[in-house]
């Protein structure tokens, strides 16, 4: 279906190239995942499907990638519209219209179709993605999930029999990306489109995805089954590392795999257990930084976030919930930039009516946008400044970066760092001033595995250090992994808060893939089944083996 | 054989539960504007007060009639405040400034003696019925030329309007489309980094702050520029466009050009005389003539680059009988209001020096009753209860 030949790309004012002398197919009706670290070149490989790397990248190029027996290589991505269908990861920055079926239609006008084919195939095409009843609604009205799935629609309509997406789900809560999963899965099994996609979530995925391309980011490109793959793949999702722990010799895909393997052939080791009845937060021996009665913020009429809540220093606090459920409110609130009622002491003070530098000196937030806070033309000068902003030693920053573990070099232009690096620089910036509580709004978005395990052993480091951190997250693996305490908001309210264990591992829905493939022990982690496999050595445990 | 399980649901037909999902049979938008341009046209031709009213009334009439339950349709009041306040104004100036004092004097406002530099303008003095008529007369026509505007965007769904535009247009419409779906999104993003800013200590302040903030925003506009560009391109955008062809149409619409700037040279600049064929003179006829072939050329030219395109269009708004309908009775409106002026103008523009009660001409009842027209005979737009 997908054939690349001898494929070699170096990116513009690069001297190495990115990929090289990729060859492999990607077979007909397959879910194929592209997997590797954060700039392995996995957007550029899905690029050369439909033609926009290297025609609007500028990356030079060598060898060829057939698709359905075209060769598109060379062609521009308008050319194939028809072939391949594509779609990114910010589905509003790529809306041309402003209603669904007007977006929907838009692609199939380009190319020039008859009115009369139009519309039929945009009734169909409505259908197939399940937003047909939100035919005449504006696109900016719609929820995350939703927009996605029109963006899905809207290149679905010109019929391509290739579908690529670059993190369509990256933006979502959970729920959203599972509406729009089961969307593409739709695709591949009912339609028999062959979909390949970019996905840092894996866990998500890889029980669908048929055939994996693992880009171990020496220029190669690993072609191959996903169970396979993912045995020696450096991106290990938590399904993938227990599987390595117990010596599988393939990776179980799948949460019922895992358990069906589990319940058939061990381990039969002691694993972590909760004591009965329910469990609350215990604040006993810790000392409280900041404390909240009655927290309330409004917009207008609505009530966004209404809280009581008390933070003690040296803990790691993740704050869960649904998009638009309060989470970022709630951390603006608290660091006062956003309006609200109630008391609010942090470290004795009021954030909302100390001036800007102060408030920053008792709580510092870290936003979804890490980069709307640079503004500056080089690495240098950000660190700098937030030296003379937080009144420190000229250096501090600098330390603070090498300790974070990203010792960027002083001309780099922030905007130019990737993903991680531009959260550890603003982290860096933040931590200046030595708040006693650190707020870090959705820090996993578009970090890979190893990034996030990085940016667990910070926060930890932080919390030990004496600081409260609270990371807003819809991660339940980073969750379980980086976090002691557990607070669950719907609606604004708090409706969960206890340590992480008690509340991730309460309900199997809502718990990470460990847990559920151990489900009723309450384990967390891949770690603490491999510490239990490491006591496992008394004589009585051993005759339990099978 | 019993029926042992009552029907789940009543098997005739039923009319869908939603409504407001549905697409709605209205006016084309383009019809809207041409009609209320029509009208629009007429009143500038008079300034008969009670012509003036009898056509805002059409208007308003025919709006309340025929809008939908969308935002723009409820313009219409902003655009009665902004007619009424533009009233008020011209007759505030004409009584505090005045230009014209002579007639019958109402009162008269004590006078300031403005210095050298300001000679020429007297504040204050005498305030005449004729001054307050004359100045009322033109303040009824400027506001009723308003009003047409604001029924035509009550009426009209911009929208519509904009996807309706020749194909050789649509590029620009759609630029103008993404536009102005961008300003609330950049608006979102100034407040966002704005909000980000206070993070850092705020310590910048004026200039500084302000490119703080203008940098993220920017490169956040760039961004979003660039991944549109590249979602346009992937969907085929311009594919159907053959670049290796020359451009057609490029002849033709710079002979419209030329054609409609040396017509209205003509109609304008030339000083018309009467005594040519119907009552209208000979240089009036010449312009009409070139701005007539300066229309057919630039259709003709926007036609020809149109059909280099190539791309089509989903559900093209209809153009049918209430459309005609709606054009035809706006400008048989202007028609009949023109015929009117050239045939009695003392009656179309009554003097106001002296001011003399204007009569209204039985006959401009029927450029009224032409407006009203599409108020009843076109289909009516659904509305939510």
């Amino acid at each position: 279906m997908i054939e690349f030949d001898h494929v070699t790309i170096t990116q513009p004012g690069s001297d190495r190239p990115v990929l090289t002398d990729v060859t492999g197919t990607i077979a007909e009706s397959d879910l194929c995942v592209v997997i590797g670290r954060t700039g392995t070149g996995k957007s550029t490989l899905l690029g050369t499907i439909n033609a926009s790397v290297p025609a609007t990248s500028g990356a030079s190029m060598a060898g060829r990638v057939v698709v359905s027996g075209v060769d598109v290589t060379r062609r521009r991505p308008r050319e194939v519209a028809d072939l391949v269908g594509y779609v990114g990861q910010n589905p509003l920055a790529g809306f041309v219209t402003d209603i669904v079926e007007d977006e929907v239609a838009y692609g199939m006008e380009q190319l020039g179709l008859s009115p009369v084919t139009m519309r039929k195939r945009v009734e169909e095409t409505l259908d197939l993605m399940g937003i047909a009843e939100l035919r005449n609604r504006p696109l900016v009205q719609l929820s995350g999930g939703q927009q996605q799935r029109v963006a899905i629609a809207s290149v679905l309509a010109a019929q391509p029999r290739v579908l690529i997406l670059d993190e369509p789900t990256s933006a979502l809560d959970p729920t959203a990306a599972q509406d729009v999963l089961s969307a593409i899965t739709t695709l591949v099994y009912d339609v028999g489109l062959s979909v390949v996609l970019v996905e840092h979530r894996l866990e998500r995925v890889m029980h669908f995805a048929d055939s994996v391309i693992w880009l171990p980011g020496d220029g190669r490109a690993v072609f191959g089954p996903t169970d396979e793959i993912l045995g020696e793949a450096d991106i290990a999702p938590p399904l993938a590392q227990l599987s390595r722990v117990l010596g599988w010799p393939r990776v179980s895909t799948s949460v019922r795999d895992a358990r069906r393997k589990v319940a058939a052939e061990g381990p039969h080791v002691t694993l972590p257990d909760l004591p009965e009845g329910p469990t609350a937060w215990h604040a006993e021996g810790l000392t409280t930084v900041a404390e909240a009665r009655d927290l309330t913020v409004r917009y207008g009429d609505l009530v966004a976030v209404k809280a009581d809540l008390e933070l003690q220093a040296g803990t790691v606090v993740a704050l869960m919930g649904r998009n638009g459920s309060g989470k970022s409110s709630l951390l603006w609130a608290l660091q006062g930039a956003v309006a609200s009622t109630g008391t609010l002491a942090i470290s004795g003070k009021d954030p909302r009516v100390v001036s800007d530098a102060e408030a920053r000196a008792v709580i510092s937030l870290v936003p979804q946008t890490p980069s709307d806070l640079l503004y500056l033309p080089t690495v240098g000068e950000e660190l700098a400044q937030a030296d003379r902003e937080s009144k420190a030693p000229a250096g501090t920053t600098r330390a603070i970066l090498g300790r974070l573990g990203a010792d960027l070099p002083d001309d780099r232009n922030p905007r130019d760092l990737s993903e991680g690096q531009r959260l550890a620089l603003v982290l860096a910036i933040q931590l200046a001033a030595r708040p006693s509580v650190v707020c870090l709004d959705e820090p996993t978005r578009g970090l890979d595995y190893q990034m996030k395990l990085e940016l667990a052993l910070i926060i930890r480091q932080l919390a030990d250090e004496g600081a409260c951190v609270v990371v807003s997250t819809h991660d339940v693996e980073f969750a379980a992994q980086a976090t002691e305490r557990c607070i669950v908001l719907a609606d604004g309210d708090i409706v969960a808060d206890g340590p992480t264990r008690t509340v991730c591992c309460a309900s199997p829905a809502f718990s990470p893939q460990v847990a559920k493939v151990f489900y009723p022990h309450d384990v967390l982690t891949v770690d603490e089944v491999a510490e239990a496999l490491l006591l496992r050595s008394t004589p009585d445990d051993q005759a339990r083996l099978p | 054989m019993p029926r042992l399980l009552p029907r789940v649901a009543p098997a005739d037909a039923q009319p869908p539960l939603e409504f407001s999902g549905r697409r709605q049979r209205t006016v084309h938008p383009w019809a809207w504007w041409g009609w209320a341009l029509s009208a629009s046209g007429a009143v500038s031709l008079t300034t008969n007060p009670l012509v003036v009213g009898l056509i805002c009334l059409a208007m308003v009439v025919v709006v309340l009639r025929r809008r939908t339950d969308t935002p723009w349709a409820r313009s219409l009041k902003v655009y009665l405040v902004l007619a009424a306040f533009i009233i008020a104004m011209r007759l505030l100036f004409q009584i505090a400034i005045g230009g014209s004092r002579s007639g019958t004097v109402l009162f008269t406002l004590p006078s300031i003696t403005l210095p050298a530099w300001a000679a020429g303008i007297t504040l204050g003095g005498a305030v005449t019925v004729d001054g307050l008529g004359l100045a009322l007369f033109e303040a009824l026509r400027l506001a009723a030329m308003l009003l047409c505007v604001g029924a035509a965007n009550s009426l009209a769904n911009p929208r519509t309007a904009l996807k309706s535009v020749p194909a050789a247009l649509r590029d620009i419409s759609t630029a103008v489309v993404i536009a102005l779906a961008l300003v609330p999104q950049l608006i979102a993003s100034v407040g966002r980094v704005r909000r980000g800013q206070r993070l850092r200590g705020g310590t910048r302040k004026g200039l500084r702050a302000f490119s703080g903030t203008l940098i993220p925003v920017l490169e956040d506009a760039v961004e979003g520029s660039l991944q549109l560009a590249a979602s346009m391109e992937a969907r085929g955008y311009g594919r159907t466009r053959r670049s290796q062809h020359t451009r057609r149409g490029v002849w033709q619409l710079l002979g419209a050009l030329v054609a409609i700037i040396l017509g209205s040279y003509v109609l304008l600049a030339v000083p018309a005389r009467t005594g040519g064929p119907l009552g209208i003179a000979l240089a009036t006829w010449y312009a009409v003539a070139l701005i007539a072939v300066g229309a057919v050329l630039a259709a003709w030219g926007l036609w020809a680059a149109g059909s280099q395109m190539g791309a089509t269009r989903y559900r093209p708004a209809p153009w049918g009988a209430p459309e005609y309908l709606t054009l035809a009775c706006g400008l048989a409106a202007f028609a009949a209001v023109s015929w009117l002026v050239s045939s009695s103008p003392a009656v179309m523009n009554p003097r106001t020096t002296p001011l003399s009660w204007p009569v209204l001409p039985p006959l401009a009842l029927l450029p009224f009753a032409l407006l009203l027209v599409p108020g009843f005979a076109t289909p009516r737009p659904r509305k939510r209860s």
